[in-house]
């Protein structure tokens, strides 16, 4: 499993980018000596990462598994044997044998004067605060034994808490300067919202000209709050709006929830990562007080059909009707983070972004349109909330133009930690929980939909429908199981080039459309996949110069690293260990499941037989399950 | 700002990409030159120059407020700064602090209301030896007593009007 995140770092400088020798020929040992304990090690291994390798724990802060090092914290101090100094482990590349002392008094006082220094700037209010119990200060000063704040503490709140974003909330009261968010933003996601201000004591984290967050270049990912080791990046949390909607007779509220909070919510209640908890979690809604609790996966099949009936749309103008700028390769647009993005840095691919909303949108205007009518309810008593691991979705759900079924086609989004904070207020312990499946009309949906949590799961769902509704065969032909595993992974851009050699007719479901497949016998669909949009920024980048993505017909970009299961709304923290854990929970669901091809979902069917009866694509399905987006650019007034 | 001024500060930045190559290490020169010319580098400039580097504009603002030469906002065209590290301090560096005041007029950390005189501290010029010392723009002034301030904010002065050099060709 590659990660291809902190290679291509540019920002560290150089001295203190980690490089290991890989050549075989200079693959050089080195001898270490930590603690009394002796190691071999290759040049360029961190003090650090020696010390983990013989299980010796040295407390790290601002080094993150998923970022480039910065050393700037220095809690990871540790004496090395004629130094001076003390070393920070986290930075220092071991080039020549060393011998290194992790607790000594020197390095124990190092330490908690660090710690000290760092309560002193830190307005901890840990009560009030939403990483009480699971804040990486916290837990140092606890592990550090703090007894009193030798430097002083903030008795009051210095800063105004920023609450301009749908999504964000930043506190700098809470902000210890380790640059995670910075890194993250920079580096990981290359949106570069956040960058530290000025210096030495007057440094702080600012947006672009110190503006609100909701007025700055900002998509929406989270991954800041991910990485955040304190409180001071948080999600806009609206349990307090659900929670009054629950207990008001007059609502009928009606919850959807997403794959990856499934895979991820056992975090929340100490279970290790990667143990779904699908249906005690809809045993858990019901008993919090939601009236229906609904499978996002429903909407997925359906963005699945949506989406790929467009493609299959676009390949035919460009190969029959001969247009010479058909607007390929076409793009996913189910991640919220994404489609921000590229209304800021690529505004002129617009065309190509699919018109298809994201599942969490075709699902909101569906309730309040085709469930309202077959329940007879008054979509305005509904109040739709959607379960997402994103914190994206909050933006998304408030933008102005999702509003298709006459009201707001959801109401609140709410992230996975926030939904396991609303099942502990309940007193429910929800790994505990007996299961229940998900309620009709929706009913449990596909395997298909379920990957889509995971980066290309979207396209390897496309890819079941497409093979089967277009060549006729059953894709168990082509891949075993249904597995389509070259666009699995985690690797930053994957390829994939499906040839297709025959077709067969034309399924009901697409008829009116197209007459017959027989245009695309011969041809070859090349789809690509990547995740976070530093490698979105590559494909695109690629696409911009002619390159080999340019060529391809179909792309999934998610914004997150690893995809949904790695959204901005799971539970933190994060690692690549963490997503891939989440990521096989995922994928044995999927395997789990009946039916795992979205044309296949009966209630897809159905709906396409009871109510959206021009079917997909059509007029109808235009109205509630399409979109159009805005080009926002880059440059800020 | 007026449209055309903007197309022809976008031309300038351009043009200074071009002589220091358009990557990130072409940064500070590049602000340089901006900052010389336009004595501030305002959220306009950094975005066109994070635009053209390929880089964010937030980290170009994390690099002009780094550094005390480079600065969001409009100084004036005299930038004065006199070292108050302990040598200066010594020699009598407050004598000749408050005698620029009291010709200009302002602070420190101020700038004359005809935009022509910005008074600012510094930290250490390098000449402990030759103190009080005094920078105006890139020029340096040793030994510096309330005596000279008046000569040398008169030779300032002098070099306004039509005779007055660029600013750019004096200090390049």
């Amino acid at each position: 499993m590659s990660h291809s995140f902190k290679q291509d770092c540019s920002r560290a400088p150089t001295s203190l980018r980690v490089q290991k020798i890989n050549s075989p020929t200079l693959q050089v040992a080195v001898t270490v000596h930590i603690d009394d304990r002796e190691i071999e090690v290759p040049v360029g291994t961190t003090i650090l990462e020696a010390a983990r390798q013989v299980g010796i724990h040295i407390p790290t802060l601002c080094f993150h598994e998923d970022l480039c090092v910065a050393g700037v914290c220095r809690i990871c101090v540790v004496e090395v044997e004629g130094h001076r100094n003390l070393e920070a482990a986290c930075a220092y590349p071991i080039t020549a044998p060393i011998t290194v002392r992790t607790h000594t008094r020197k390095v124990r006082m190092a330490r908690r004067h660090i710690l000290d220094l760092m309560l002193s700037e830190h307005y901890g209010e840990c009560y009030a605060c939403f990483r009480n119990n699971n804040c990486e200060l916290q837990a140092l000063a606890q592990e550090y034994g703090v007894d009193f704040f030798r430097f002083g503490h903030p008795e009051k709140p210095r800063y105004e808490i920023d609450r301009s974003s749908h999504s964000v909330i930043r506190d700098m009261d809470k902000c210890i300067l380790c640059r995670r968010c910075v890194r993250t933003c920079i580096d990981l996601q290359e949106v570069g919202v956040l960058e530290v201000d000025k210096r030495s004591n007057q440094s702080k984290i600012i947006t672009f000209g110190d503006k609100p967050l909701g007025d700055v270049i900002c998509i929406n990912c989270g991954q800041c709050i991910n990485r955040c080791p304190t409180g001071a990046l948080r999600a806009n949390d609206p349990t307090d709006e659900v929670w009054a909607a629950i207990d008001d007779p007059s609502k009928h509220v009606v919850i959807q929830t997403a794959p990856s909070p499934r895979a991820g919510i056992g975090e929340c209640f100490g279970l290790e990562p990667g143990v779904p908890l699908t249906f005690e979690m809809n045993t858990a809604l019901k008993e919090c007080g939601f009236d229906k609790v609904f499978d996002t996966n429903f909407a997925a099949d359906l963005t699945i059909i949506e989406e790929g009936t467009e493609l299959l749309l676009r390949l035919h103008k460009a190969l029959v009707e001969q247009d010479a700028a058909p607007a390929l390769p076409q793009f996913t647009s189910c991640s919220p983070g994404w489609v921000k993005y590229l209304e800021h840095f690529y505004p002129e691919y617009i065309p190509n972004l699919s018109s298809a909303k994201s599942p969490q949108q075709m699902f909101g205007s569906v309730i309040k349109t085709y469930y309202a009518q077959l329940n007879d309810i008054d979509p305005q008593d509904i109040v739709t909330v959607a379960l997402m691991p994103c914190s994206a979705k909050k933006f998304e759900c408030n933008r102005p133009e999702m509003c298709d079924s006459g009201f707001k086609d959801i109401d609140y989004g709410l992230t996975t930690r926030e939904l396991a904070q609303m099942i502990s207020e309940a007193g429910i312990d929800l790994p505990a929980m007996p299961k229940s499946d998900f309620d009709d009309p929706f009913g449990t949906a596909t395997g298909s939909g379920v990957i889509f949590g995971a980066t290309g799961g979207v396209m390897e769902a496309a890819l079941r429908s497409v093979i089967e509704l277009v060549c006729g065969i059953k894709v168990e032909d082509l891949f075993e199981h249904a597995d389509i595993i070259p666009v699995r992974g985690f690797e930053g851009i994957r390829f994939m080039e499906l040839p297709i050699k025959k077709t067969g007719p034309v399924p009901e479901l697409l008829a009116g459309l197209v007459d017959d497949w027989t245009w695309l016998e011969g041809a070859t669909l090349k789809v690509a996949v990547a995740h976070g949009t530093a490698n979105a920024k590559k494909v695109m980048d690629d696409i911009k110069a002619g390159g080999r993505c340019s060529e391809c017909h179909f792309i999934e970009f998610m914004a997150c690293p690893g995809g949904c299961l790695g959204g901005g709304g799971q539970p933190i923290p994060t690692s690549p260990a963490i997503r891939e854990a989440r990521a096989k929970a995922i994928y044995a669901e999927d395997a789990a499941y009946e039916i795992r091809k979205s044309h296949e979902n009966p209630a897809i069917t159905k709906i396409y037989g009871e109510f959206l009866t021009d079917g997909p694509g059509g007029l109808l399905s235009h109205k509630l399950l399409h979109t159009q987006y805005t080009p926002r650019g880059k440059y800020i007034v | 700002m007026l449209v055309s001024e903007r197309e022809q500060l976008r031309g300038n930045i351009e043009a200074w990409v071009e002589q220091y190559g358009s990557n990130r290490s072409a940064l500070i020169p590049v602000l340089e030159e901006v900052q010389r010319k336009y004595s501030h580098i305002s959220e306009y400039v950094m975005q066109v120059v994070a635009d053209i580097l390929d880089i964010h504009p937030v980290e170009v603002s994390g690099v002009v407020s780094f550094y005390s030469f480079l600065g969001r906002k409009p100084k004036g065209r005299f930038i004065i700064r006199l070292c108050r590290t302990i040598s200066c301090e010594m020699q009598g560096k407050d004598r000749v602090a408050r005698q620029l005041e009291n010709d200009l007029g302002i602070l420190f950390g101020e700038t004359t209301a005809d935009g022509n005189f910005t008074l600012e501290w510094a930290n250490c010029l390098g000449m402990c030896d030759q103190g009080p010392a005094l920078l105006v723009n890139e020029r340096i002034y040793t030994q510096v007593t309330p005596e000279t301030v008046h000569d040398i904010l008169e030779e300032c002065r002098r070099t306004f009007g039509v005779y007055a050099p660029q600013l750019t060709e004096e200090y390049a």
